[in-house]
């Protein structure tokens, strides 16, 4: 019984000291590292429009429908690109929800582009990401719009192109990951234009 | 399969194994009361006062029934404390979003699964938990159940250590040493890293960007009270509803981020975990996230050889789990990279692989790297969603947390884990040969066995009982976002997830019901706790056992023959107790997905 007792005493004493350890200390220093070494990446690396408004973050993608903008992967977070319900669809590979979309998905990708029928379409840019908030699509899926850009912003493909190039995200070192091209940034930067 | 991926995987494997000594060094010193470390001088009178407060004696060892009462009692409290947080998040501090308390059910689960070292997730992190529930409710766990986890596997290894003993250690000091000496510093430098790299650390309420392009959605229409709106046929009335911002999450997310990948706890500050950009921003600190998941429990395995005087027999452990490690990482990349048959025939590029799921900047081989890392450990966070894996890659996980997750395995939990499979294998190598088995110089006797066999059985039970029991229910049934084969692997993944403690899930699954939420808890509780003392018996046991010196009969446990061997005995454990299961889920689906039938 005293055992008992002694050891309830340590361990609420232990939740109580090694909570202000782990979770008052310890994210204090961190919140202030972080803002020293790298304030606007623990900010949310945030872009802000030329009136000083927030548009968004470099991190975190945004749904673009409009013709004359690169259009991102599909979205399973909330209603599209909600970054308060980030996920992925969670569809098996035999779900036939997930072939339907896919199917519909690529329908329109060629017609929107400008595909001929058989043409083998991206994966990424008929796939839902995992977050529903990926930045990126790959460089193939980017190159099939150019074109369509191009002729909606009335600029040269090959300039389009170069922008693309800009806002082409390689991972250091080269073979940890895939390059992306960032859409937010891509097409911030053809409204800059 | 290119280049790139067989790069990455050649460079973890040798840094995992360039690590190894460093921190098993170090962990040396963190699991010996009277070690030093470089931090002595401004921890030491904090681990000191720390000891007053709680009003122990660190010179005083306990024997097994002490040290395992000690971490039930913390448990207890554990579970206890962060029930009412969750309970009466509404009327505490640091809520910005205004977010209400959470149902007991929700709160039960969440509070049994981080502190059984899980992070199930029945909840969606920015929507659901204020500032304080996170950084306070759940982050104290993320510290204490990896503490509790090492100081467990170090006390089995001073029982299999020590020689006519009686006690295996304090577990508070053990507690107290881990947290202060390892956990926080390593956290620290690890956390401003991931910011370093975009993860976002701030106290800030959430920011709402204006949308470069606003976007028309279509919504079911509602009335005042919130009521459905249905037209003259009885269907929902619907309305054009235009978006033009996106709220975008603030919290101090790279101070969790960093624990629950060093303390294999999982539990992410997103629903997404991993996957979401925040959390892991760049495929350099998902590299280093990967590495950090493994580094602890690599390093346990070199503090195993040091401690009972037997590098060989360290490096022997280490070398089967590399080797497990690997070949699970194979079998998911090669089925993720071949991609969805189903998917390729409506015109998906078939050099693409299954992207499903998956974020770009990762692609295919980073995705199921860390899939393989997360479920071979007990962390459970993900970069990538498994339940839209190929119905291969989905196994590999899935088997990975089936085989008990001793493949480096969570923080301590892998090695005690392991340590159980190798009791086992010597005990069937003594039967092979018809002597008494014996390890590191300790006859294995029937109690030995016994307690290796209960700590096995427990998780086994939990998962296939619960597993059957939900399948065979409504509202087991009820829960399920896809049908068919892939139905069975989700309620399956959900149970081996909550049993073995890892916490990932094929994430269709809605398990934030009554039924669910409560099932899984009691899965965790037995995961851990039915597995936790049954080891400290096995501690006790044979601590108190004199070492005979070994023979021309003796097995010995280094070299290859010990290697096959005890990769032999997880395999075999694993594939006995879950392949008629495991053939009903995703092996299934794979035919049906060859055949092209869908669901």
């Amino acid at each position: 019984m005293k055992d008992l007792l002694q050891g309830i005493r340590a361990a609420l004493a232990a939740t109580i000291v090694l909570a202000v350890a782990c979770c008052g200390a310890y994210p204090l220093v961190v919140t202030g590292l972080a803002r020293i070494c790298f304030p606007k990446r623990a900010a949310g690396s945030l872009v802000t429009g030329s009136d000083g408004t927030v548009r968004g973050s470099t991190l975190i993608g945004q749904g673009f429908a409009a013709a004359k903008y690169f259009h991102p992967r599909p979205s399973a977070a909330g209603t599209g690109y909600d970054a308060l319900a980030s996920g992925g669809s969670n569809l098996g590979p035999t779900s036939k929800k997930l072939a339907d979309s896919i199917a519909a998905n690529i329908a329109a990708y060629r017609a929107g582009n400008g595909l001929a029928t058989h043409t083998p379409v991206p994966a990424d840019a008929v796939t839902a990401s995992a977050s529903g908030l990926d930045p990126h699509i790959a460089p193939a899926n980017a190159e099939l719009q150019v074109a369509r850009v191009a002729r909606e912003r009335g600029l040269a493909p090959e300039r389009v192109r170069q922008i693309v190039l800009e806002s082409t995200e390689t991972p250091v070192p080269r073979f940890l990951g895939e390059p992306g091209v960032n859409v937010l940034r891509l097409n911030l930067a053809l409204d800059r234009l | 399969m290119n280049a790139n991926g067989w790069i990455q995987l050649s460079l973890f494997v040798a840094l995992l194994a360039a690590m190894t000594k460093p921190i098993g060094r170090y962990l040396v010193q963190v699991l010996d009361p009277d070690g030093r470390t470089w931090l002595d001088p401004l921890v030491r009178p904090l681990e000191r006062l720390t000891y007053r407060a709680m009003g122990i004696r660190p010179d005083r060892e306990q024997d097994w029934r002490q040290y395992a009462r000690s971490v039930l009692i913390l448990g207890l409290v554990g579970i206890a404390f962060t029930y009412a947080i969750l309970r009466f998040q509404k009327h505490l501090p640091m809520n910005p979003a205004g977010l209400d308390s959470l149902p007991p059910h929700l709160a039960f689960n969440t509070a049994v699964s981080f502190v059984t070292n899980t992070d199930w997730q029945s909840y969606a992190g920015e929507s659901t938990m204020s500032q304080f529930s996170q950084m306070v409710a759940l982050t104290l766990h993320n510290f204490l159940s990896a503490a509790t986890g090492m100081g467990v596997a170090a006390a089995l290894v001073r029982g299999i250590a020590r020689r006519g003993a009686t006690t295996i250690g304090n577990f508070w000091v053990d507690l107290v040493r881990v947290t202060y000496y390892l956990m926080l510093p390593a956290c620290t430098a690890f956390a401003v890293f991931l910011v370093s790299q975009g993860v976002v650390q701030n106290f800030s309420p959430n920011t709402t960007a204006r949308l470069v392009e606003p976007t028309t959605i279509t919504v079911e229409k509602t009335d005042a009270s919130g009521a459905v709106v249905k037209g003259a046929d009885g269907k929902a009335l619907t309305e054009e509803k235009t978006i033009d911002t996106q709220t975008i999450a603030q919290g101090p997310m790279a101070s969790q981020v960093a624990v629950k990948m060093l303390g294999t706890n999982g539990g992410g500050y997103t629903n997404a975990n991993a996957a979401h950009p925040f959390e892991n921003p760049t495929p350099l600190s998902n590299f280093i996230q990967m590495l950090s998941i493994f580094a602890i429990a690599s390093g346990l395995t070199w503090y195993l050889g040091h401690a009972t005087g037997n590098q060989a027999h360290g490096w022997a452990v280490w070398s089967a789990m590399a080797l497990l490690f690997v070949a699970g990482t194979l079998v998911a990349w090669w089925a993720e990279a071949a991609g969805n048959p189903i998917h390729q025939a409506l015109g998906v590029a078939a050099g693409d692989g299954n992207l499903e799921g998956k974020e770009v900047r990762f692609g295919i081989f980073s995705s199921a790297l860390f899939a393989t890392v997360t479920t071979d450990a007990s962390c459970g966070a993900v970069n990538s969603m498994h339940d839209s894996f190929t119905a291969i890659g989905g196994l590999v996980p899935l088997f990975n947390m089936q085989l008990g997750e001793v493949v480096f395995g969570g923080v301590g939990a892998g090695l005690y884990g392991m340590l159980v499979f190798v009791v086992l294998a010597v005990f069937i190598a003594g039967l092979m040969v018809g002597r008494t088995p014996e390890y590191l110089g300790k006859k294995i006797g029937a109690f030995e066995v016994k307690m290796s066999m209960l700590a096995l059985l427990a998780t086994t039970v939990a998962i296939l009982g619960f597993s059957a029991w939900a399948a065979a229910s409504p509202w087991g049934i009820a829960g399920l976002n896809n049908a068919g084969p892939h139905g069975l692997s989700e309620i399956l993944y959900a149970f081996s997830s909550a049993a073995a403690n890892n916490g990932s899930a094929f994430a269709g699954l809605t398990a934030s019901t009554p039924w669910y939420d409560t099932t899984l808890a009691i899965g965790m509780l037995a995961g851990r706790y039915l597995m936790i003392v049954p080891i400290l018996a096995l501690a006790g046991s044979l601590a108190r056992k004199k070492a005979v010196p070994a023979g021309e009969g003796t097995f010995p446990v280094s070299g290859p023959t010990f290697v096959v061997l005890l990769i032999g005995t997880v395999v075999l454990v694993g594939a006995l107790n879950f392949l008629p299961a495991l053939a009903l889920g995703p092996v299934v689906e794979h035919f049906v997905a060859l055949q092209g039938t869908l669901r």
